[in-house]
């Protein structure tokens, strides 16, 4: 090692150590060094520029819409591309209630389910548990929607939105003919894929809470519901409305499966029953159909108000989830 | 059919605890308990007496069970999974282990202190204080604040704490916290108070506090101590109980135990030969 | 007596609450046996070598497969992993090894926003700068489409498992006078070899199943590829047309394709699964 170099420099390592007499420091400039760490951090920041670029470009293709119609595309509700007037309302509408309806059926049972694989289950079988639940979450959307399609719309048609009908029909929500397709099923579709997601992210919440905890509720005598109720759901709270905001923000922008069991129709409908359309299913069904630059402009700034949404969801999700989970999470799982 | 026959019929498990039975010395009874965690044996046909309102000190090398040892008094050694116990264990006679019992009504009477302060972060002061009262169904306002305030007065807590009752567990120092551990503890008015190496993770003027609590507490209360400070041991306990693999080597009166152990192992513990 | 019934409150409560969190995790995975028994039960009567190796035929003609559909989504996998690989990589790279500062955990949280971006959005994208210049769908497209999809999943998946690599291992070679950047090249990666594989089949597993981005980029194909700059056709994109078609002979195919699909993502999760077992027991004897 060469003794003259300063304290503390680089090249002190860099120094081959054949060169032991050399009293005069000679600095290799280490040029894979510099290129490597540019190199990498060039593809790290593609990422952050990325999603940037991803909305100013959308923002620009929509500009013919934008200018055309202004704020009031968002609340005006013809969709009409014979006459070029277009107006978002009945897709937001169709979004916003087929994912609100998931959520409401998917909280119970992907809290109870992770509340089952983290606390309750025998321990032998909670690892091949919960490995069917991920294997649920990797089912591509495709053949969730041809299930839907072919199998639980009938279902819905023939003996669920009927029995509905009988008992609830006095409410609103559950008049009008039963097609079997429309905002219940695709509501239900929904439901049944967000589920194993909420429930793999809350479990993961719910592991993380310290066994202390459960310990120091048990030793007062709780049972194990009790310690649950009193010392591991507050504790993990954040974390699982994190994951349920990220269900959201699943289901907000999930495209085949809805497109398949909604019915794809742009009305805004107080029953159930009734087809429906989301914005993400309106891209998917009319963007290759398009004629003329408004239509196709009005479909990408559906695209752009989706995009808006579902990044703000996430955002907001993700930081509630590494609060509590201390810090990001690994990519394996998402 | 007498009331009492019928009460233990309709509800077999409560029902063992509450008839106050007579007083004798020995509250708690150990009876060849034995412990595994899975394969393993932890923990070797362990007897011993632990007299009322006393303090017993169960000391001994790192890995030698005794933290094994007092998790089995409370039922809290079966939470983890593959734990096993054998022996009997016999609180004012009836024995905690009987497959009839539950160890929920266990773990009232007999409380416990951990070794790292964990007090619940999402609740105040007092409900931390509160919890294990209102888990039993104590719902009345004033009951609770009379309930709370003797407890943290017990654990020399509440001149430091009553006016921040409603603040968060966290805000306080660490021997704040171990004593609301113990506040909370208290409240539930156990038997029996274990206490797993409670000052390890504290400062010295903490543990002095603490020290000097366990001393007041033991008019009331039956303490048993975990602890790796033999000076410690020597300071707090009436008798002291030296564990050594999962055997229990010797068990006396802490003088005794520390100015002349029958043991050799023991005497060999104490003068820092080993552990 | 109000204890006792207090006590008997809580037990039933309890009782009741586990049988219901049962009862719950049953429920979800009720669809999973459902959708799994409708797969076999429609899907392999249809699935013959036939459906292997033959074209789509003609709408109303029986018969036909979804040749060019799989060989198509192995194409358009290829495509994206070129682009989605080695930016991914090299992005997890610069988190795991320089990225301890607020640019990197801007990098984590964006990409983990990216994650969440709908799969169409991410296809309208594409649309504009692949599809318009060059006036056509095109397999490349897809391939771009995808890639960008692949981007967030193979860093986060590289970065955490680069962190895994001891540090102990990257001061043995410093200390030995290698450069850093040779260091972190031969050495850590080389360590981490297996599970940036992994990474990279989680994320193939991700995207071999997506529609949505490839509706307007990929388009879709009833003949053989002709060239990376056609549209091609794509075993996802196929299910969906044969799905929503009225003919109950597509339908059966689509069963099959869909039985398809789903083999080889299961195939790639266990393959990764495997992966990531052994990878643990490999790091023992490093």
């Amino acid at each position: 090692m060469s003794p003259s170099a300063p304290e503390g420099s680089l090249a002190w390592r860099r120094t081959p150590f054949r060169i032991p007499l050399l009293r005069i420091e000679l600095r290799i400039p280490n040029w894979g060094e510099g290129i490597f760490k540019s190199l990498t951090f060039l593809f790290a920041l593609s990422i952050p520029i990325l999603i940037f670029v991803v909305g100013l470009e959308m923002a620009l293709s929509s500009r013919l819409s934008l200018a055309q119609f202004g704020w009031r595309f968002l609340v005006t509700s013809t969709w009409d591309p014979v006459f070029g007037k277009f107006g978002a309302l009945p897709f937001i509408y169709g979004t916003l209630v087929s994912s609100f309806l998931a959520l409401l059926f998917a909280l119970p049972l992907s809290l109870g389910t992770a509340i089952y694989l983290s606390e309750m289950a025998p321990h032998g079988i909670r690892g091949p548990l919960a490995n069917l639940v991920e294997l649920l979450a990797a089912i591509p959307s495709v053949i969730y929607g041809l299930w839907g399609i072919l199998v639980l719309a009938p279902l819905m048609r023939q003996y669920v939105q009927p029995f509905l009908k009988a008992t609830l029909g006095f409410l609103p929500f559950f008049q009008g003919p039963a097609y079997g397709v429309g905002m219940l099923t695709a509501g239900v579709i929904l439901s049944v894929m967000i589920v194993p997601f909420i429930a793999s992210v809350s479990r993961e919440v719910l592991l993380a809470v310290p066994q202390s905890q459960r310990e120091a509720a048990l030793a007062l005598g709780a049972t194990r519901w009790e310690m649950i109720r009193t010392a591991v759901l507050p504790y993990g709270k954040g974390g699982i409305v994190g994951g349920i905001m990220l269900g959201l923000g699943r289901a907000l922008g999930e495209t085949m499966a809805v497109t398949m069991v909604i019915g794809n129709r742009p009305d805004i409908a107080l029953s159930l029953f009734a087809p429906g359309y989301t914005m993400a299913s309106v891209i998917a069904n009319e963007f290759t159909e398009a004629t003329g630059n408004l239509y196709l402009s009005a479909l990408v700034e559906i695209g752009l108000v989706l995009f808006l949404l579902t990044i703000v969801v996430n955002a907001l999700a993700r930081l509630l989830v590494w609060r509590v989970t201390s810090g990001p999470k690994g990519g394996i799982r998402e | 059919m007498t009331p009492q026959v019928l009460k233990q019929v309709i509800f077999p498990n409560s029902a063992v605890f509450e008839e106050p039975r007579g007083q004798s010395s020995c509250l708690l009874k150990v009876d060849a308990l034995s412990a595994w965690f899975g394969a393993t044996q932890a923990l070797h046909e362990i007897s011993m007496d632990l007299e009322r309102n006393q303090v017993t000190a169960v000391i001994g090398p790192s890995g030698c069970g005794k933290s094994t040892f007092i998790r089995c008094l409370n039922r809290m050694h079966e939470e983890v999974p593959g734990a096993r116990v054998s022996g009997t264990v016999l609180l004012e006679g009836a024995n905690i282990y009987d497959p009839a019992v539950d160890p929920v009504i266990i773990r009232r009477k007999i409380g416990m202190v951990f070794q790292k302060p964990n007090p619940f972060p999402t609740m105040s002061i007092y409900d931390n204080v509160a919890s294990g009262l209102k888990l039993n169904g104590l719902r009345n306002r004033r009951q609770l604040d009379e309930i709370v305030e003797k407890s943290l007065k017990m654990a020399a807590l509440w001149e430091e704490v009553k006016d921040q009752l409603e603040e968060s567990g966290m805000s306080l120092s660490g021997g704040q916290q171990q004593r609301l551990c113990i506040a909370r503890a208290l409240a539930v008015t156990p038997d029996v108070l274990l206490m797993d190496e409670p000052c390890s993770a504290l400062d010295p003027i903490s543990t002095a506090k603490i020290e000097e609590l366990i001393y007041q507490l033991k008019k009331n209360y039956t303490i048993v101590i975990v602890t790796h400070n033999m000076q410690q041991a020597a300071r707090v306990s009436d008798r002291t109980a030296f564990l050594y693999l999962g055997k229990l080597i010797e068990m006396g009166e802490t003088q005794k135990i520390f100015t002349s152990p029958r043991e050799k192992q023991t005497e060999d513990y104490i003068t820092g030969r080993f552990g | 007596m109000n204890s006792n019934l207090t006590y008997l409150k809580r037990k039933t409560t309890n009782w009741v609450m586990s049988r219901l969190s049962l009862l719950f995790a049953l429920l979800t995975l009720l669809p999973l046996a459902l959708i799994f028994f409708y797969l076999l039960s429609k899907g392999v009567s249809a699935l013959n070598l036939d459906f292997l190796t033959h074209l789509p035929k003609p709408v109303g003609e029986p018969g036909g497969g979804m040749a060019n559909a799989i060989v198509g989504t192995l194409i358009l996998v290829g495509l994206a992993c070129l682009l989605g690989l080695p930016i991914g990589i090299l992005a997890g790279v610069y988190l795991a090894e320089f990225g301890h500062n607020r640019f990197g955990l801007l990098v984590r949280f964006t990409a983990d926003v990216m994650n969440g971006i709908p799969s169409i959005v991410i296809g309208i994208f594409a649309y504009t700068i692949v599809v318009l210049p060059m006036r056509r769908f095109s397999a490349l497209a897809g391939g771009v489409a995808l890639g960008i999809m692949m981007i967030p999943v193979v860093t986060r998946t590289t970065e955490e498992l680069l962190k895994l690599v001891p540090v102990s291992l990257r001061e043995a070679a410093l200390a030995l006078g290698i450069p850093r950047w040779k260091t972190i090249v031969s050495v850590v990666l080389r360590t981490a070899r297996m599970g940036i594989v992994t990474g990279a089949l989680v994320a193939v597993g991700r995207i071999a199943g997506e529609t949505a981005p490839l509706l307007f980029t990929a388009f879709g194909n009833r003949f053989w590829q002709s060239g990376l700059v056609q549209p091609i056709a794509a075993l996802p994109l196929q299910i969906f047309a044969y799905a929503i078609s009225p003919f109950d002979d597509w339908h059966s195919q689509a069963w099959a394709g869909a039985l398809v699909l789903i083999s080889l993502v299961f195939l790639i999760g266990l393959f990764t699964r495997l992966l990531l077992k052994s990878k643990y027991s490999l790091r023992g004897g490093q």
